[in-house]
């Protein structure tokens, strides 16, 4: 049980290459949180920091108000759980879960009833005296996590310890990581690349991208008020969908028409001094079949029309894709989105517009819809910086 | 009836197996035909030499008395195992065997740990590691030979102005070892170093979490991960030590009973022209030699590395 704090912790290696930066984060006493963001961040670098695997160039680390930056991991009374689970091959599960507490010279019949007391907690009793080399992958994360439990440490890092799952084993862990982490109540930093992860599992998730901080909150706050594009692209599965916009006369002229500012959206852009060329963002679920809403519903946001590239239906509801003639929205935080994902080259003309439509709507694959959107929940970025313009604490 | 029965049951899966494994089989036989040649030139340079020697074993063959070879069954065996000669050179090879191997199984891990830890000019540091592997053993064995001679050798002034080192036996003998450790240090630290890069980092890491010290990590994760490597090297060594010859018949010529059993069955064999005991003695370090590998493969479980997946 601990608070660990790092105060502005930084990374630098010796060809100069700054991996970290003045990163600031206070985790609090039995908090789950999460560092997300694409590869090359810098997050593993701070769990590696926090753990003592790497040496912090500048900074402080502090565990339970201790500065530790000096200390040897062996010292910091941390454990951790790696990607590639690091299990001993030449130990039995047993030995794996007992390694740390026979280093720490705990008495034998203490060693037996801790490892079988995480064993049970874990599912793993009857596989106590395998080698890890005749265990499924599930079963082989579990013991590295049995391993980290068994000492009750101050803390757990976890290096993404699910990516080696497959998808549905993956989704099962989270749930019971989740629990463990509830039950026992420790102090938990979470390594992954996986939004999805990051939104389910932590109480506050910490999104990084090339060393820096972008944003810190609960992953609802991150949800609804990301701080920049970055956060806004990275968080959300779809993803948000981002227009160019110039900004007239209270009114927004986008690929969609010109869109009447709302009193909420012209306060906030006013307040934050919003230039002329914005970019604006809408999520999946703020669009709907116009077909399906009233009048009243209706006046609340505009409508455009648009022919239905692709039909997902999923059931509860349908996912329809649309191209939308004319620029799209640029910017360096969009192209770093678009790279991680992979999709850097595949924009073909026209910007993509991914809706969330109630599975009531009776639009068709190439057909032409009338789509509404809620324009009091659009939110509009500075292309030059990324900020997000219509920001609220 | 039941003759019908029985003709058929058999013919079924006989059938289904055959099915399956016609490919197969086929690829089997372009296999055991393309392995032919290499096989049939090595049982012509090795497997014939090995049953002639055999034969020589037993029979009485001295080449100063050509017309007395005779069929003598086991009695050069016999002959051999009953003489004191052949035990102290066997004593002193087992010796030199097991002091120089475990000399270098130590400075060899020494030498693979700072090999896979140098982070600048890796390239530079293995290729000079590597100088007195490549160095041809006769040469530096006359290097070492006039180094340790009384009066003109460097090493000997250094260490031991008054004495003829190389002919007492006790230091003639470290003598050896000592050739022997440095020529084979590298080659040692070459195949460790190999097991060394089989031990992920994440291992390291997750015992350095769980409060393994550096010493901690290198006895429980780092030497039991590498074992089947480790074991491989000292299977190579050992077998290569036992016939220990050239340092030997330089340093020494095995005088002062510092004699190999390779020098002792060449002494017999070239020097004494006598086949028949000669080729008894090569028989029996053959012998010893199987008895080596063989105890490493069942006694440790020595195998390719990688290879002992489920085994305890």
């Amino acid at each position: 049980m601990a608070e660990i704090v790092l105060d502005k912790v930084t990374k630098r290696y010796p060809d100069g290459a700054l991996a970290v930066s003045d990163v600031d984060i206070q985790i609090a006493d039995g908090e789950f949180i999460i560092l997300v963001g694409p590869s090359g961040c810098g997050k593993s670098t701070t769990l590696n920091m926090i753990a003592g695997l790497e040496d912090i160039s500048a900074g402080e680390l502090r565990i339970d108000g201790e500065r530790v930056n000096e200390r040897a991991p062996k010292d910091r009374d941390i454990a951790m759980v790696f990607q590639s689970y690091a299990l001993y091959p030449h130990m039995s599960v047993r030995e794996n879960m007992a390694f740390p507490l026979r280093l720490a010279k705990v008495d034998k019949a203490t060693v037996t009833r801790k490892v079988e007391e995480a064993a049970r907690i874990l599912d793993l009793t009857q596989h106590l005296d395998r080698k890890p080399g005749n265990l499924s992958g599930g079963q082989r994360q579990r013991v590295a996590m049995g391993r980290a439990i068994v000492r009750n440490p101050k803390a757990f890092l976890m290096d993404e310890p699910l990516s080696n799952l497959d998808a549905k084993l993956r989704v099962q862990m989270r749930t019971s990581v989740s629990k463990l982490q509830k039950r026992l109540g420790t102090t938990t930093v979470y390594v992954t690349h996986d939004q999805t992860e990051a939104m389910t599992l932590g109480d506050r998730v910490v999104v990084m991208r090339g060393g820096h901080v972008q944003q810190i909150g609960s992953p609802q706050f991150l949800y609804e008020q990301p701080a920049n594009l970055f956060v806004a692209g990275f968080i959300g599965s779809p993803s948000m969908n981002f227009l160019p916009a110039t900004l007239e006369n209270s009114e927004l002229h986008t690929p969609l028409g010109a869109i009447p500012l709302t009193d909420r959206v012209r306060r906030l852009a006013e307040a934050a001094n919003a230039p002329r060329e914005v970019i604006i963002g809408l999520r999946p679920e703020h669009f709907e079949d116009a077909t399906l809403l009233d009048d009243n519903e209706k006046s609340r946001g505009g409508t455009f029309n648009a022919t239905v590239d692709v039909l997902e239906s999923m059931g509860s509801d349908k996912f329809a894709y649309f191209t939308v003639e004319g620029e799209t929205a640029t910017s360096a935080e969009l192209d770093e989105l678009a790279a991680d994902a992979g999709s850097a080259d595949l924009t073909d003309g026209g910007a993509q517009i991914i809706t969330r439509l109630s599975a009531a709507s009776q639009a068709t694959e190439g057909a032409e819809t009338t789509i509404w959107f809620d324009a009091d929940k659009l939110q509009m970025f500075d292309p030059s910086d990324g900020r997000n313009l219509t920001y609220t604490e | 009836m039941s003759h019908t029965v029985q003709q058929t049951r058999p013919a079924r899966p006989d059938k289904g197996k055959r099915a399956v494994s016609e490919g197969k089989k086929a690829e089997r036989k372009l296999g055991l035909l393309l392995c032919a040649p290499a096989a049939l030139v090595m049982l012509a340079v090795t497997g014939y030499p090995i049953v002639y020697s055999i034969w020589l074993s037993l029979q009485r063959y001295d080449l100063r008395f050509p017309d007395q070879q005779k069929f003598i069954g086991i009695d050069n065996y016999v002959t051999v195992l009953t003489n004191s000669y052949w035990w102290t050179a066997f004593g002193v090879t087992t010796l030199i065997t097991v002091i120089s191997v475990a000399i270098e199984l130590v400075l060899g891990m020494g030498l693979a740990l700072v090999m896979h830890r140098t982070l600048v000019m890796r390239g530079l540091v293995r290729t000079v590691a590597l100088i007195p592997y490549g160095i041809v053993t006769v040469v530096a064995a006359f290097s070492w030979r006039y180094a340790w001679t009384q009066d003109t050798g460097y090493l000997a002034r250094l260490f031991a102005p008054e004495a003829a080192l190389l002919t007492e036996r006790v230091p003639a003998l470290a003598i050896i070892v000592l050739a022997e450790v440095w020529k084979t240090v590298p080659f040692m630290a070459l195949l460790l170093m190999a097991g060394l890069a089989l031990v992920p980092d994440d291992l390291l890491k997750a015992a350095s979490m769980d409060g393994a010290s550096a010493w901690q990590r290198f006895t429980k994760v780092i030497i039991p991960v590498m074992k089947p490597a480790i074991l491989v090297a000292l299977l190579f060594r050992t077998l290569d030590a036992f016939r220990v010859f050239d340092n030997i018949f330089v340093l020494t010529n095995g005088a002062q009973q510092t004699g190999s059993v390779s020098m002792q069955t060449y002494n017999n064999l070239i020097k004494g022209l006598n086949l028949g005991i000669g080729s008894t003695m090569s028989v029996l370090i053959f012998l010893a030699v199987a008895v080596i590998a063989f105890l490493f493969i069942k006694v440790f479980g020595t195998s390719a590395p990688g290879g002992d997946g489920g085994k305890r």
